[in-house]
């Protein structure tokens, strides 16, 4: 059974047709990769999974539980955490607070226990404090962990939101553009962590992402989407030197270009 | 295990007793001056409205204009309870849970104000909340029952110093309980990102819900400890302008911040106190601060930051 | 039976086009600040002082003056005053806040309304004050109706002023403009469009029609106080709601609603105390089930 399966997602913003009828098997443990120009809707398939555009048309499942009609926080809570192309942090909070946060569906007390400040409301908040500083520990986040999150440098807020991500111990990690903004050596650096947390906490990764060398390093198998439409699909070395997906990032000359280029220059893994 | 620091603790315990006890002694000797009394009474009662409307305008960053409901549905509440359904000698003892139930009333008022918080956002639920405070005012002007725009009056005076010390004590060990908890942080994280927090695992309508809910319920034992101070109260005491007042002592403290608000009541409790002598004008000064605030200093005296003996409990972390 | 609601609606329609003068002003600045301007019916409040004010002064001038010209004095006196004073709270006020969060700008607008009213109230005292007469009391008698002149007056002048507004807003320059900015209020200066400029217009139209609106109010209730803003202001602003807040065809069409509501209401329920009860409780479900009033858009938000 696949972790996450979708069918047949269809999605409209007013007249413009954003998703067209988009389908996904995923399996555990699977690392897989959405790529596309801007705007082909592959953050619009990320917030129509985690319920924060309600789906019209299509079904998504997880772990085989239809979760198409299910509210945000408890997609969340489910084992499902995601990223965000533009950082969102609560910025005025703690790093710790954020962190904790990620947590906040675990936190086994109630409202009164926590008012009361039972012996399960100390002994429960311990637990979810140690398991967020152990994650900062782990991201080398600990000396910011008071620090107000906006404060952070760019590299570090990323973090801290993959940390946040990941305290819940989802399943299921989406990653959107998580290189965004990076130059080549950080990225490189991420490709490691994303190896590292993948086979850490066990985790299953559909990562949207534009720099090639991130996508080809990682991704077991791309599906390309171009104005809503699934236009190819398959390991990241063919879908490299698709003509459907060079015409669609670079038009139909410069794809050309393109081939020619890449057969001259190191590819990724091979020393530069 | 967690080692919560022990003496700050006890410290603050003494210090609560030792409130108390003065709270008790002082009005009765006669060191203190009647309308001194009066005067801390009153800020005391505006320092636990103040908590309770930071806590969904501060800490949750939510947009609640029309505050004076809950106060004056928990007010006419507990003057009912003393009026007409307590035999009077047992008021003095049953005054704590006459505030209660007042509390109580409002935090059902509270619900009704909760529930379009999760559709509306922003102008709208302010527009939402003060239509909920004219309808207060609205209804209890036309219920004959109690007085309609007369108002209602024979409450005994049962509110005294000692009461509303240990009110204001309550009010703050509570909130400061709630706010360093999950739900605390999950409240702060609708104000920073309401979507984020929700794609982060917060049931965002819930904690709406308790934070409208606690808030109106505090809101309503301040409402009563008022009318059975004032021994008086008519609709007009809960207008859009006691709610105004309130927005001031909020963002004129801080927002966020519960020694803020503390902070924010004493400042302009006393101002208005001292400002009596201009009459008609000393109405002009609350917008007018309120108006200038939000240009020069949205966030208040003291935003976001906590006095030092309220702050969370550092941890004594494995690192 | 018949000749009863047809009176009532006459006098619905005579207070409707009150209502929705005023209510255009917060429909108008909605529409391109997306704020909701409660000192509005604080401005409208001080717009009828003003024509009162003018009103007296004329009157009580030596000249004999007729009474067209008092009240064409009034009406200009007021409409320009009050248009100076919504430019000067949007300058003071408003415009420091434009970046800030929405939070405070409510809260402001809030705190300026008060303000006036409180600044009405110390100059003023609390006594209320009465409007002289400025049109003829007669009444005529037409299918078995009562009409005034001054009901014609109103019903008529206030349906001139939206159709000039309308006109204004759809085809001139200025219109177009602030329509623009009522989109997309960031890239409209890059085009060259004087965004302050505007905006302060904005106001200064929304006072002043709300300075007319003032000046009917006077003469038809002529008992005028300080807080008759509240009043006045907030069932205006309930008939912006109502319409479609940022929609002037709304507006007028809420005014309408309201006016209804308020004359129809001690009509069918037994006490007329319970108005305010049914226009608060109108604005409560129709906030909850639709946000966006009758003729408003609905709005997206990107994640």
């Amino acid at each position: 059974m696949p972790l996450l399966e979708i069918t047949g997602l269809t999605h409209n913003f007013g007249g413009l047709r954003a998703v067209s009828d988009f389908s996904l098997k995923v399996k555990e443990g699977e690392l897989v990769g959405l790529i596309g120009p801007n705007g082909a809707g592959k953050t619009t398939i990320f917030n129509l999974i985690s319920g924060v555009f309600k789906v019209s048309r299509g079904m998504i499942k997880y772990q085989g539980e239809d979760i198409t009609r299910w509210p945000s926080h408890r997609i969340s809570s489910g084992g499902i955490a995601r990223t965000f192309q533009n950082i969102r942090l609560f910025k005025e909070l703690s790093v710790l607070d954020n962190v904790r946060l990620g947590g906040y569906a675990q936190h086994g007390y109630n409202l009164l226990q926590a008012m009361a400040r039972t012996r399960n409301f100390k002994i429960e908040e311990e637990r979810q404090r140690q398991r967020a500083d152990s994650l900062l520990a782990r991201f080398n986040l600990s000396p910011y962990a008071e620090a107000p999150a906006r404060n952070l440098p760019y590299g570090e807020q990323r973090r801290v939101e993959m940390a946040r991500a990941l305290i819940s111990k989802p399943r299921l990690l989406l990653l959107d553009e998580p290189a965004a903004g990076m130059n080549q050596s950080e990225a490189q650096d991420l490709i490691r962590l994303i190896k590292e947390i993948k086979e850490d906490f066990s985790l299953t990764i559909i990562l949207i992402e534009h720099q090639m060398r991130v996508v080809v390093n990682l991704c077991q198998w791309v599906k390309v989407l171009d104005f809503g439409e699934t236009i190819a699909s398959g390991p990241p070395q063919d879908i490299q030197h698709h003509p459907a997906v060079l015409a669609a990032y670079l038009g139909k000359d410069g794809a050309l270009a393109e081939v020619e280029a890449e057969k001259a220059t190191p590819g990724p893994g091979k020393v530069a | 295990m967690a080692t919560l620091n022990k003496p700050k603790t006890l410290l603050i315990s003494l210090a609560s007793v030792l409130l108390l006890v003065l709270a008790l002694v002082l009005p009765a000797s006669g060191v203190l001056n009647p309308y001194v009394v009066q005067i801390l009474m009153y800020v005391g009662i505006n320092m636990i409205l103040t908590l309770s409307l930071n806590l969904v305008n501060g800490y949750m960053g939510e947009f609640s204009v029309g505050h004076a409901g809950f106060m004056g549905i928990g007010a006419y509440a507990a003057s009912i309870l003393t009026v007409w359904v307590l035999p009077r000698a047992w008021t003095p003892w049953a005054f704590p849970l006459v505030l209660v139930v007042g509390g109580l009333a409002a935090a059902v008022a509270g619900l009704i104000v909760a529930f379009p918080s999760f559709r509306t956002r922003g102008d709208y639920l302010a527009i939402v909340t003060l239509a909920f405070n004219m309808i207060v005012k609205s209804v209890l002007e036309n219920l004959e029952v109690v007085g309609g725009p007369r108002g209602f009056l024979g409450m005994p005076r049962l509110t005294n110093l000692f009461w509303v010390t240990a009110w204001v004590l309550i009010t703050v060990l509570i909130l400061r309980r709630l706010v360093y908890s999950n739900f605390g942080r999950g409240i702060t994280a609708i104000r920073e990102d309401e979507v984020a927090a929700n794609l982060t695992g917060v049931d965002t309508r819930r904690l709406k819900l308790y934070a409208f809910l606690i808030s109106a319920f505090f809101a309503g034992v301040a409402g009563g400890l008022f009318a059975h101070l004032l021994q008086f109260i008519n609709p007009r005491s809960f207008s859009i302008i006691k709610s105004t007042d309130m927005l001031v002592m909020v963002y004129l403290g801080g927002v966020g911040s519960l020694a803020g608000s503390l902070l924010g009541a004493t400042i302009f409790t006393v101002l208005m106190e001292v400002l009596r002598p201009l009459g008609l004008w000393r109405w002009v000064v609350g917008p007018l601060l309120l108006v200038l605030l939000m240009i020069f200093r949205p966030k208040g005296i003291m935003g976001f930051k906590e006095w030092k003996w309220l702050r969370e409990e550092k941890v004594a972390s494995s690192q | 039976m018949f000749q009863i609601l047809a009176q009532n609606a006459l006098n619905a329609l005579q207070l409707g086009s009150v209502y929705a003068l005023i209510a255009l002003g917060y429909t108008m600045v909605y529409g391109i600040l997306t704020l909701i301007n409660f000192a509005h019916g604080d401005i409208f409040m001080v717009g009828t002082y003003l024509s009162l004010a003018a009103a007296v002064f004329l009157l009580g001038l030596p000249l004999g003056l007729p009474l067209v010209v008092v009240f064409v004095g009034a009406l200009c006196f007021s409409m320009a005053l009050t248009a100076v004073l919504g430019v000067v709270i949007e300058r003071l006020a408003y415009r420091p806040l434009r970046q800030a969060p929405r939070v405070s700008a409510v809260i402001t607008a809030l705190g300026v309304g008060l303000f006036l009213e409180n600044f009405t109230l110390g100059i003023l005292g609390p006594e209320p004050r009465h409007f002289p007469t400025l049109i003829p009391l007669q009444a005529w008698e037409i299918w078995g109706l009562t009409i005034t002149p001054l009901q014609i007056l109103i019903i008529l002048g206030a349906a001139v002023l939206m159709v000039l507004l309308d006109f204004l807003v759809r085809r001139t320059l200025l219109g177009m403009a602030m329509r623009a900015i009522s989109y997309n209020r960031l890239i409209v200066p890059l085009m060259g469009v004087p965004v302050d400029r505007v905006i302060s217009l904005t106001f200064a139209i929304g006072s002043a029609i709300a300075a007319a609106g003032g000046l009917m109010y006077g003469l038809a209730y002529p008992v005028l106080d300080p807080y008759m803003g509240i009043r006045i202001g907030w069932w205006a602003f309930i008939a912006a709601v109502v319409g479609g807040i940022g929609n002037i065809r709304g507006a007028m069409l809420g005014g309408f609603i309201l006016g209804a509501v308020e004359i129809f209401t001690p009509v069918l329920l037994p006490s007329s105390t319970y108005r305010d009860f049914v226009a608060f409780s109108l604005l409560l479900l129709l906030l909850v089930f639709k946000p966006t009033g009758l003729l408003g858009r609905p709005v997206f938000e990107r994640v």
